[in-house]
């Protein structure tokens, strides 16, 4: 039991922080919150895959005449990818939000849906013509 | 913040280190943490605060927009041609030892080289377009 | 150097150069945009065509990126299953790239067009090296490249709905590709190794772990989101509904099978086909969910008003049917998924396309404002009564082939009861279906309307994939036989 909690801490850190980053995603109304959400949840994702890159008395995986164990240096060059496509979809979701901030006036999800309904109810049902 | 003349000075003075520093960067890429993408956001985020600190048009003037627009691409172009390059020399895509640029040893370093300051260009162009587009005209 | 070797990388290359050669070009002078596109397309449809010809002569075909030997390497393969689905993207990329000359123009500012052609040549290269990689990381970086491509093309219209749409896109997108990053990270923890062929000999000595099975439920769900089926297809209609027509048309087209396609490949070849069937309860899953997706589309079809909202629930309920296909896991049901990918490319792409060039011509989004169209626009709306047909299922066109596959496989796997529920989703496909020919043929606008068909560049296109709708309901023999080679190859048996 023990073993299980404080011998992979690691594992128990991530989960932590993806959850609350996927919590941010989905129950936050402000559409930026969301978007912070969303870059707390990849970063849980890069600190798996470099923890569990990491070899017991191993270092830094750079040449260095003095080491004897490197850690694993793959996880490292995927989460450089990894955190290339987080800063793409941060950037995307950023000009989206700029453009609806100029279309509705505000970021709020609430208002926007409440706007948005409201304008699918008049194109659905067109106000009868004024006699 | 043009007249804040500490925040002024100071950076003409530490932009051109800061650019320095991201070429050092770029080129240490294999040997230390760095590489191209990590060295082209160092670039594009001096040209930021030069633009936040003397003003968009005075940003403009020294990146114009149809300099950076042919940058944008210039980048992935040249990664992909390195590919190519290597295609027509007869090896694999992306096969850097096939090229004849000397030993196999100095063929394979100088094509990780190629396409990491091709990486660098198109990132740090991307930046500089992503914030002179977020930041600039309230219209349209 | 020999170009017969290079071809798969010469695939993907020749349409990501393209996407940045293009706003080089667009500065100097912006119609030659589409040409660019054009021809870049033109040029991967002939590289995918000659590719299933090789592999349908010799054999698999595998490429290594940088000379590099695989487990350690990046390497394509080309089977029977990859080239395929990458004959069919290219083919239907060219089509829509046709029809997206004219429709273009009219939907998106002037000013944008030859970024808007960037990043659809972006989004081809990201469905083309979906289909064609053989490393599971390097296929999350294109399922990345085709996503945000993706959310960029939806929000590119002048409509502002699309962009609450594309948000909601993108952030149900993001949770599922991060899915999919989590489930490669456990599989590479427990396998070492991202190389497909690699990960399917390592990976039967290790069902019993439970990282094996939090890596399958990870990527399970995080394709589910993607390819949308039942419970999450929730962003499927917006964004169909509000993007651009050639956006919509692609997309329903071609992302879902591409995800579907990806959903294959991880199932059979990399978790290989035993723990599919053994270890964990999926076949159960997918079948409960396939036949809840083909109900409800059909369904909440019906009380649509909006030609587009309408087809995209419809489209939920067939993407049903090929999850239905790999929930019954046995060979006919497999070449009914698979040639319905076929099928479903070109019967929506035609409805799809037919839709868009309503509304180039009139602005039209609603069925109501379909009256009296076929008077009016023959031809389109002749290609729309094709595609709802071979929807519908009647025999002669496409539809019918895929149904009756699905149903022989339903019937060989002893669960008769899942006939008539095709066949109660193939009424209610008429229901909706029928209700827009009556609209469309059958009722009086009461004043006289001249035929004025949409331009020559839209229809053509429109009509291309309708007759083929035809030819491959007539001639079955080219496609089922691709198809039952790829699931034999699949499944490994007989």
């Amino acid at each position: 039991m023990i073993e299980l909690f404080f011998g992979k801490y690691h594992y128990w850190i991530y989960i932590a922080l993806m959850m609350i980053g996927f919590y941010a995603m989905i129950a936050k109304e402000n559409l930026i919150k969301k978007i912070i959400g969303m870059n707390i949840f990849q970063t849980a994702v890069f600190l798996f895959y470099i923890s569990a890159g990491k070899v017991r008395g191993g270092t830094a995986p750079i040449l260095w005449e003095k080491a004897v164990l490197y850690d694993n240096p793959l996880p490292h060059t995927l989460m450089l990818t990894g955190i290339v496509v987080s800063v793409s979809t941060t950037a995307v979701a950023f000009a989206i939000v700029i453009k609806i901030y100029r279309e509705y006036g505000t970021i709020e999800e609430d208002k926007i849906l409440g706007l948005a309904e409201g304008e699918r109810f008049r194109e659905e049902n067109p106000a009868p013509p004024v006699p | 913040m043009k007249d804040q003349i500490i925040i002024r000075t100071v950076s003409r003075i530490l932009i051109p280190f800061i650019q320095l520093f991201a070429l050092y960067v770029i080129a240490h890429g294999d040997l230390s943490p760095g590489g191209g993408f990590q060295g082209g956001v160092i670039i594009g985020s001096s040209i930021i605060l030069y633009v936040i600190v003397f003003g968009i048009e005075e940003g403009r003037r020294r990146m114009p927009e149809k300099i950076n627009d042919v940058l944008n691409s210039t980048g992935v172009l040249i990664y992909a041609g390195v590919g190519v390059l290597c295609l027509v020399s007869g090896g694999a895509y992306l096969q850097y030892s096939k090229l004849p640029l000397g030993s196999e040893h100095t063929a394979s370093h100088l094509g990780i080289y190629g396409i990491e300051i091709g990486v660098a260009i198109t990132v740090s162009a991307v930046m500089m377009t992503i914030f002179f587009e977020t930041a600039g005209k309230n219209d349209d | 150097m020999n170009l017969e070797a290079h071809l798969p990388i010469l695939a993907i290359i020749i349409p990501l150069i393209s996407a940045f050669v293009i706003p080089l070009f667009g500065r100097i002078n912006k119609a030659c945009a589409w040409y660019i596109a054009i021809s870049a397309i033109s040029l991967s449809f002939i590289i995918s065509v000659s590719l299933l010809n090789s592999v349908l002569a010799d054999g698999t075909v595998s490429y290594r990126l940088g000379g590099w030997e695989p487990p350690w390497g990046i390497e394509y393969v080309v089977d029977y299953l990859s080239g395929f689905v990458m004959v069919i993207v290219s083919a239907i990329a060219v089509v829509m790239t046709l029809y997206a000359k004219k429709s273009v123009e009219k939907e998106i500012d002037e000013s944008r067009i030859s970024a808007f052609y960037a990043i659809y040549m972006l989004f081809f290269t990201g469905l083309m090296g979906m289909t064609i990689t053989g490393d599971i990381f390097n296929l999350y970086v294109f399922i990345e490249i085709t996503a945000l491509s993706g959310y960029a093309l939806s929000a590119a219209g002048k409509k502002r709905e699309a962009l609450i749409a594309t948000y909601n896109y993108l952030i149900l997108g993001t949770i599922a590709a991060t899915f999919i990053l989590i489930g490669i990270g456990y599989l590479y923890i427990v396998t070492g190794t991202l190389n497909m062929a690699d990960l399917k000999m390592r990976l039967p000595g290790l069902y019993g772990s439970t990282s094996v099975m939090t890596a399958f439920a990870f990527i399970t769900v995080g394709l589910s989101l993607k390819l949308a089926l039942f419970p999450f297809h929730i962003w499927l209609p917006n964004v169909y509904t509000h993007a651009p027509s050639v956006v919509s048309s692609l997309m329903a087209a071609t992302g879902t099978k591409v995800a579907l396609y990806v959903l294959l490949r991880m199932m059979f070849t990399v978790f290989t086909v035993d723990f599919y069937l053994k270890a964990v309860p999926a076949t159960t899953i997918f079948l409960i969910l396939g036949i809840l997706a083909i109900i409800s589309g059909s369904i909440i079809a019906i009380s649509q008003t909006n030609i587009k909202r309408m087809l995209a629930y419809s489209s939920v309920g067939q993407i049903g049917y090929m999850v239905l296909g790999v929930g019954l896991a046995n060979p006919l049901a497999l070449t009914g998924s698979l040639i319905h990918i076929l099928n479903h490319a070109l019967m929506k792409g035609t409805l799809f396309m037919a839709a868009g060039a309503v509304f180039y011509m009139t602005g039209a989004e609603n069925i109501s404002d379909l009256r009296g169209m076929g008077r009016k626009m023959p031809f389109t709306m002749a290609a729309f009564t094709i595609g709802s047909l071979s929807m519908i299922g009647f025999p002669l066109t496409v539809g019918f082939v895929s149904k009756w596959y699905l149903a022989m496989g339903a019937i060989k796997s002893g669960m008769w009861w899942l006939v008539p529920v095709i066949l109660l989703s193939s009424l209610l496909t008429a229901v909706y279906l029928l209700r827009v020919i009556e609209t469309i043929y059958f009722s009086e606008t009461g004043k006289e309307t001249t035929p004025e068909d949409a331009p020559a560049g839209m229809v053509i296109p429109i009509l291309i994939l309708a007759s083929l709708c035809l030819v491959f309901g007539i001639f079955t023999f080219m496609p089922v036989g691709v198809a039952s080679r790829a699931v034999t190859l699949l499944l490994g048996v007989q």
